[in-house]
């Protein structure tokens, strides 16, 4: 065992002892690190593979679901918009600016190999407690320097994202980025080796020890010495990649590619057993081709190395010459290392010895966990005292609070204007929409909610799920497809699984119940603090795309216009279980967290687009993160009007003015209108409880309960707190 | 009118130029390749926004290099209108076609955001249908665009009218609070001597689509349509 322990191989005793079954051989050593590559969590997903089979993943509009690189969805006029999310957690988590780069490099290569083009990213991050933690600090800083310094060069604006701040993610930071690409439809490239005899190419940069064992790296805890672990990060090379996005595209226009296959988890272990095992056939290879960057790297770190900023080309022998003018001209390498063979094998040749042979179906197909899941001891506080409660200031300081306050700090780092797509930018409303050349606008938004997860895994990840559509739905986007990135700690402690398989079940019945395809997806697990040993808390991920068809369809988030009347849409509850209220209370785990009812969502969704096409609505906003006073006063920050609203008048059986004002319950919008009458009428129908609950006007946001007034806020004092927060704990 | 607009490696606004480009009439651009020895079949040329060659070295320093930028100096020398915006303006400053330098932003960061400029110098090609005075609305996305120049210079420059944009508020004043990158004296772009060749900051192919700009605005297109109309 001594030669095997040298290995450092995350295999489990039960999954060694299936490989040397399987082969009836002792594996060779570079045989055990390509399946040890392939068999890492990250990209086998064997503890994740049978819950994910709950997703609904047909629709009308699915072109392709999961199990490819990127989702494909129907947006009309022969066009298709790809998906994809990744997370770079843990090389994050120690290089923060290394990390967060090469995880939008990962992503973007997933787009462009299925030969369509990237043309937004979307950054979901979380952090620690960034008002006094200085680590917490710098790894947001340098996560979003990392983001933009790659992101801005590659020329794909960064048009959205979510951000949150918990102390759960205090030494394990999430770092997860969404691509949105678009191609015609009958030019999909896949991952595929379908025909014996074709040439498979590396282009792209070169092979070198960075990255090393990544795909391992993220399929464990972070340790103490997690600092030791930087050769598992890859370096990033933005420059590389935009040559490398433009001279594929140009390949791809040529009609020539058979198949096309990133290297990313795994490297070239991964993407030659998956072309090999979803093309039906086996791949021969010599790795004296493959251009390293360093001299003496063993075959076994030439299989597994992660090194940035390649993909694989599968092309039919003779049609090369074409191919590699246009690689040549952008200067881009190549080197043809091997061929597709029919005997199913993965053959990989090392100075003139065959120093690999496995069957490639093997390869691919890790056993999958059954991990056993307890639900937990509920640990519930109990509702915190009433202390003298006043609204104003209590909107004001959840206005400031890192989770609400203005990103601006943030997306003004980012290029999100690069390629006249963006009509909605980031701050200007609740989702990013851009422009699609088939005439229709495609709405993109990313959502998360630890806090609500860690109390109630099923709701708050369905709630994510409903948070997305909202967002989706305020700028008059009729939600056609999802990807899911799914966060949580250690598979084999049964709490953790058990948080796992409910925010699944959630997930997936939402989805369900609306009809909504999830098109992809990824799992990450092993976020753990590496100083406390606790989970982070659960945190599921939704990014939800939404189809606009008309640009006449837009109206705005902000109180614009004055006199008009302000219309809640949807029922208040006394909800305020990890809301912001609370965390601002330091009660985050107390009380009753929001639930979801996906059927009353539906018809609120379908009238609230009816709203908007007909004209009725004249600004649209949902009510999530801070409830309805703080839904009031971004509408007043973003229009500029100030408005009147009486919280005695919302929709609820509850009285308390702390629950009117900041619960966070799912499936209402706060909707201007000249019309409220109509308004009425649309929402009546649906069966959505409503209320005329006010009017915009005046430079300040007025709340009042009945006839007593509660807070009278300034917009000039609104945005002080929204704006300044950021720049003033970060600057 | 025949526009190159030349594309170097990792450019990434050059086709946004050509579609904005496309929305003038009477203006046929075309993407050249850095390359391409010669641009004697063009009557201007514009050099896109982007990371030409990844910013390595310094924004602008080897595409200022490349052989397009002989053909550029040529067309320049002709008297032809040259254009640059952001990198393109970076590239023109490190071939030297335009003056100072281009230096990173005070604060240390990439700024993107729409801004006002205040067109100052109507007497350059692309400037020509635009009253003196305008207050143009685009938008900004760069990491390096704090304009330098030695003190002596600047006064030279600014004497000689050749500041053409100027960072202003919405009311077409060179406020501090205006200035997004601390560049001097509010500058957004600049001519040289002879007019014909003008490199600017903010981005005006990203301001000619109404959909696209928060303000329903297309002022962008007013530089190409002075370009394109400007000998009329």
């Amino acid at each position: 065992m001594t030669g095997l322990e040298s290995l450092r191989l995350g295999l489990s005793p039960a999954e060694i002892a299936a490989v040397r079954k399987r082969l009836g051989r002792e594996p060779n050593e570079v045989e055990w690190s390509i399946i040890d590559a392939e068999w890492s969590e990250h990209s086998s997903y064997k503890s994740s593979k049978a819950l994910l089979k709950l997703f609904p993943t047909k629709g009308k509009r699915v072109v392709l679901g999961p199990g490819y690189d990127a989702g494909v969805v129907d947006v009309g006029g022969g066009y298709v918009v790809t998906l994809h999310i990744e997370s770079h957690n843990h090389p994050s988590a120690v290089d923060p600016y290394g990390g967060a780069s090469t995880g939008i490099g990962g992503v973007l290569r997933d787009i462009l190999s299925m030969g369509t083009r990237p043309i937004a990213l979307v950054d979901i991050l979380r952090f620690g407690r960034i008002e006094n933690s200085p680590r917490s600090r710098w790894l947001f800083r340098n996560v979003t320097r990392g983001i933009a310094d790659y992101g801005n060069c590659v020329g794909v604006p960064t048009v959205a994202g979510d951000i949150e701040f918990d102390e759960s993610f205090e030494n394990n930071c999430l770092v997860d980025v969404a691509c949105v690409g678009i191609g015609r439809k009958g030019r999909l490239i896949l991952g595929e080796a379908k025909y014996p005899g074709d040439l498979l190419v590396l282009v792209g940069g070169s092979t070198g020890r960075d990255g090393i064992r990544g795909a391992a790296f993220a399929s464990k805890n972070l340790s103490k010495s997690a600092d030791d672990d930087r050769s598992s990060v890859q370096v990033p090379d933005p420059f590389t990649k935009k040559l490398l996005i433009d001279s594929l595209l140009e390949v791809a226009d040529t009609g020539l590619l058979r198949g096309m296959k990133d290297l990313g988890g795994g490297g070239l272990s991964t993407a030659l057993s998956e072309v090999a095992s979803n093309g039906g056939t086996g791949v021969d290879v010599d790795l004296d081709r493959v251009r390293c960057r360093e001299a003496g790297m063993p075959p076994a770190e030439i299989m597994i190395s992660e090194s940035q900023e390649r993909m694989l080309l599968m092309l039919k022998a003779g049609s090369t010459d074409a191919v590699f003018e246009i690689l040549d001209k952008y200067e881009v390498s190549h080197s043809t290392i091997g061929r597709v063979t029919d005997d199913g094998l993965l053959t990989i040749r090392w100075k003139g010895a065959v120093v690999a042979r496995l069957p490639a179906e093997f390869v691919v197909k890790a056993p999958l966990i059954p991990w056993p899941s307890k639900e937990p001891a509920k640990v519930r506080r109990a509702t915190p005292a009433a202390r003298t409660f006043d609204v104003g200031r209590s909107v004001l300081s959840l206005l400031a609070s890192p989770n609400i306050a203005s990103k601006r700090w943030v997306y003004q780092q980012y290029d999100h204007e690069v390629g006249l797509r963006t009509v909605l930018k980031p701050g200007q409303h609740d989702s990013a929409l851009l422009k699609l050349p088939n005439g229709h606008l495609l709405a993109v938004k990313g959502d998360g909610n630890s806090a609500q997860c860690a109390i109630d895994p099923y709701n708050g990840a369905a709630g994510c799920v409903a948070e997305s559509c909202r967002n989706v739905v305020a700028v008059g986007g009729e939600p056609i497809a999802m990807v899911d990135h799914l966060q949580f700690g250690d598979p084999s402690d049964p709490e953790v699984y058990w948080s796992f398989r409910r925010s699944i079940e959630g997930m997936a019945d939402y989805c369900a119940g609306l009809g909504l395809p999830v098109v992809g997806g990824k799992v990450s697990f092993y976020n753990e603090d590496s100083a406390s040993k606790k989970a982070i808390k659960p945190s599921p991920i939704s990014l939800v795309v939404g189809l606009v068809e008309d640009e006449k369809h837009i109206v705005p988030m902000g109180f614009v216009e004055r006199a008009l009347s302000v219309v809640v849409a949807g029922e208040t509850r006394a909800e305020l279980g990890g809301s912001e209220y609370y965390r601002l209370l330091g009660a985050l785990d107390a009380g009753t967290p929001p639930h979801v009812d996906v059927k009353k969502d539906a018809a609120l969704y379908r009238a609230v687009l009816d709203l908007i096409r007909s004209g009725t609505a004249a600004s649209v906003h949902d009510v999530s993160r801070g409830g309805v006073a703080i839904a009031l006063a971004e509408m007043c920050l973003a229009g500029g009007s100030g408005a009147a609203v009486d919280l005695g008048a919302l929709p609820s059986a509850s009285k308390s003015v702390s629950a009117l004002a900041f619960s966070e319950s799912h499936g209402r919008f706060l909707i201007a209108t000249d019309d409220p009458r109509q308004a009425g009428r649309v929402l009546r129908s649906s069966g959505i409880p409503f209320a005329i609950v006010g009017e915009t006007g005046g430079d300040s946001l007025v709340l009042r309960s009945g006839t007593r007034v509660l807070s009278e806020l300034e917009n000039d004092v609104l945005h002080m707190s929204f704006e300044e927060s950021l720049p003033r704990m970060m600057d | 009118m025949r526009v190159a607009v030349v594309r170097f490696p990792a450019s990434n606004c050059d086709m946004d130029a050509v579609t904005s480009l496309k929305r003038v009439k009477g203006a046929e651009p075309q993407l050249v390749w850095h390359e391409d020895p010669s641009l004697a079949d063009y009557d201007a040329v514009i050099l896109p926004g982007g990371f030409s060659f990844g910013d390595s070295l310094r924004a602008g320093a080897i595409a200022a290099r490349s052989p397009a930028i002989s053909a550029v100096r040529e067309m320049a020398g002709r008297g032809l209108p040259v254009l640059g915006i952001c990198n393109g303006f970076q590239v023109l400053v490190e071939a030297e076609l335009l003056p100072g330098a281009l230096l990173r932003n005070a604060g240390l960061k990439f700024v993107c955001k729409w801004v006002s400029v205040a067109v100052e110098n109507p007497d350059t090609p692309f400037t020509r249908k635009i009253a003196k005075g305008s207050v143009l609305r685009m938008p900004i996305a760069h990491g390096e665009g704090r304009f330098y120049l030695q003190e002596r210079e600047l006064r030279s420059l600014e004497k000689s009218g050749r500041v053409v944009f100027r960072y202003t508020d919405e009311n077409g004043v060179a406020s501090r609070s205006a200035n997004p990158t601390g560049t001097a004296d509010n500058i957004a772009g600049i001519s040289n001597r002879e007019g014909n060749v003008v490199g600017l900051m903010p981005h005006p192919e990203r301001a000619s689509d109404p959909l696209l700009s928060p303000f329903h605005s297309s002022d962008g297109m007013m530089v190409f349509a002075s370009l394109v109309g400007g000998g009329s």
